[in-house]
């Protein structure tokens, strides 16, 4: 968690989501490698789920080719074994409720902390559950739960997330699955008014696709995720470094460039 | 003394274990204006005059109690039918439709979205759609479209957009998620219409709240026909469960009236291709909900198999997983063979066509023991018209035999 708050300090941070077993059974580790080396800042790992609810068809589609491919959490687990001899930015998993209730909550906090994981991002475990049920077992392994808002979410619920929160805040650029709609729906007016007095920082994901877009939420926000758009890009043809490569300069030469942010 | 045991849904969304509302943040607005007013819109005497005068004159309730002679003297006992399948659109599903659109109506909405299995709760959501000139999308799986064509095409001629769920084993389940993620990205003007008492919290309640008339009913009936408001049995089907819930609910803390769900085996309980969720399932959380599933050692929720497209879910709603799990219910399952040869039987027998799902309540019959003396409350769902074609497939696969 130390790593995740250091790093947190910083803007435009670039997040990049990827499904774990996808496109090949163990590609894990070599796309958390490459895409350190490609200058991402951070990373989401997600497990795949038969039923993702709050994802678009690009997700849907890379979660049932991992399935298929033979994905568990137990795997993911034993590919993470080593994974922190080579990668110093932090890592989070994301993943639907179901494989960790099924997993065994405690029991994966406790793989998550020995496999070097900084937090845990579990959009269909609402806030209420998780500090009645959760809570302290995520803080007994120094694992961060990191919360969704919406645009829909009232002030007094978002007051509520940030106390519950120990990292970041994930905002959701707009009320859309995963890969669905573009950039920001909330005016940038709206947006300062409600993220002043937070005491954790904030990323903005779901919209985010391309250069355009990130410079843009990171005139709102510490930095952001893209998810459907990395899923696109090691989809093709080609060897996995460049692709890797190729997306991330796509997307952080540009941004770094942009040092009219805000913040 | 038996321990007087609590069946209903406590304040934070829960019967017992299971239940809740693990919505995903962006659609807790919406669920939570839901739960907020649900109570308060449903108890209000002008909704419950505009309900009660739609059920009446709309649906053609109250639905008859039929004494089923025939089929009574071939076990030996009293059986009713609680003629749902004499309803508008042909089955229970549009007792809770009606609810719902004017529950949306009250809270503004003007876009409705369902997911339909069978068809029928599509139908009867595209029904009070148009009843109320309110636009109305629907999801089915593809696999489902193809099963229940005229369904379908029921829908469309109702106004209906009909979208396919091409994910997954493209049945109920996957009709379910893409209803859901409609709504994510919709929530600002639409209502989703749930079908059966699943999905988050409060839409177990809310559905088995507006099924409940089924039973509120049968009391009556029950007293004028055999001098006692309670039957010894209640037997209703379990595909999500809200026939089931509606038929049980004013006989849950009836001493002498067991309560029987039936749910469908497929091709048999352990033939991997079964839909008897009681048996095979575990707890766990799909469409927002914690309850009994069917799903891997890993967690991903396994494809459900039935004949019967409204059964055809992995899973038990909340009320039902903990009516199985405090034993107040008991569970049977029956196979697509068995559900076949009862829906010939009782068309024989006594001139109705049921609903496939309706026939797997009457296949338990056969897995049940009745004194002469018992009288036997089943809840015929719905009427077979949409199932005709697998009836008349059926009935030629027997005759060349
Ligand atoms: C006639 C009939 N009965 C039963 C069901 C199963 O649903 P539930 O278990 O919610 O009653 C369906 C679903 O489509 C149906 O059409």
């Amino acid at each position: 968690m130390t790593r995740l708050k250091n790093t947190l300090t910083k803007k435009d941070l670039l997040n990049i989501y990827f499904t774990a077993g996808y496109p090949n059974l163990n590609d894990t580790s070599r796309i958390i490698e490459e895409l350190q080396a490609s200058g991402a800042d951070m990373i989401e790992i997600g497990i795949p789920f038969s039923d993702p609810l709050a994802d678009g068809p690009v997700i849907q589609q890379s979660s049932k080719v991992a399935l298929e491919n033979g994905m568990t959490l137990n795997l993911l687990f034993e590919q993470l074994k080593d994974i922190r001899k080579h990668v110093t930015i932090p890592l989070v998993l994301m993943g639907y409720f179901n494989p960790v209730l099924q997993f065994g909550v405690e029991k994966f906090c406790a793989k998550c902390k020995e496999a070097g994981i900084d937090g845990v991002i579990i959009p269909d475990l609402p806030l209420d559950e998780y500090l009645e049920r959760y809570q302290s077992i995520f803080e007994e392994y120094e694992l961060s739960n990191i919360l969704l808002v919406s645009p829909g979410t009232s002030a007094e619920r978002l007051k509520k997330i940030d106390e519950a929160s120990n990292s970041f805040l994930y905002f959701v650029s707009s009320n859309s699955t995963t890969g669905n709609k573009n950039g920001m729906q909330e005016s940038k007016e709206n947006y300062f008014h409600r993220i002043k007095g937070l005491n954790y920082p904030v990323l903005i994901g779901f919209g985010i696709k391309d250069r355009n877009t990130f410079e843009e939420a990171c005139k709102y926000a510490n930095g952001a995720i893209i998810g459907t758009s990395f899923i696109n890009a090691i989809s093709g043809e080609g060897l996995l470094k460049e692709k890797v490569n190729t997306f991330i300069s796509s997307i952080k030469d540009q941004a770094q460039l942009t040092h009219n942010s805000i913040l | 003394m038996k321990t007087k045991r609590n069946y209903y849904v406590n304040e934070k969304g829960y019967f017992g274990n299971f239940g809740g509302a693990f919505v995903p943040e962006l659609l807790y607005p919406n669920v939570d204006e839901l739960n907020q007013n649900y109570l308060k819109i449903i108890n209000e005497a002008s909704f419950q005059k505009k309900f009660h005068d739609l059920l009446k004159d709309y649906v053609g309730r109250p639905s008859p109690l039929y004494y089923a002679k025939r089929l009574s003297k071939k076990y030996n006992t009293n059986i009713y039918l609680k003629r749902e399948d004499l309803n508008h659109t042909g089955a229970h599903k549009i007792n809770n439709t009606i609810g719902q659109i004017l529950l949306a109506q009250r809270l503004g909405k003007k876009r409705i979205i369902a997911e339909t299995g069978a068809g029928q709760h599509g139908v009867a959501t595209a029904t009070v759609c148009a009843l109320m000139g309110i636009e109305c999308v629907v999801y089915m799986g593809k696999v489902d479209m193809q099963r229940q064509l005229p369904n379908v095409e029921r829908m469309r001629l109702l106004g209906a957009t009909v979208v396919p769920a091409l994910s997954g084993s493209q049945t109920l389940k996957d009709a379910t998620n893409e209803a859901i993620r409609d709504w994510i990205n919709n929530i600002d003007n639409t209502h989703y219409i749930i079908g059966s008492v699943v999905g988050p919290h409060p839409y177990p309640d809310m559905v088995m709240q507006f099924q409940s008339v089924i039973s509120e009913e049968m009391r009556k009936q029950l007293l004028e026909k055999t001098g006692n408001e309670e039957p010894d049995y209640v037997i209703a089907c379990v595909g999500g469960g809200s026939n089931a819930a509606g038929a049980f609910y004013h006989f849950l803390e009836s001493e002498r009236t067991k309560l029987v769900a039936v749910e469908a085996a497929g091709e048999g309980i352990h033939s991997g291709k079964s839909a008897a969720t009681s048996v095979l399932g575990k707890i766990g959380v799909l469409h927002a909900c914690k309850t009994l599933l069917m799903q891997t050692e890993d967690g991903q929720i396994t494809e459900a198999h039935s004949i019967s497209a409204g059964l055809d879910y992995p899973g038990i709603g909340p009320f039902h997983a903990h009516l199985h799990e405090t034993r107040r219910a008991e569970f049977i399952s029956v196979t697509d063979e068995e559900a076949l040869g009862a829906a010939l039987e009782v068309t024989k027998l006594e001139g109705i066509i049921p609903a496939l799902e309706s026939a797997h309540a009457f296949a338990a019959l056969d897995k049940m023991k009745f004194k002469t003396t018992d009288v036997v409350a089943l809840n015929l769902s719905g009427r077979g018209d949409k199932d005709l074609e697998t009836y008349i497939k059926h009935l030629n696969a027997v005759k060349q035999h």
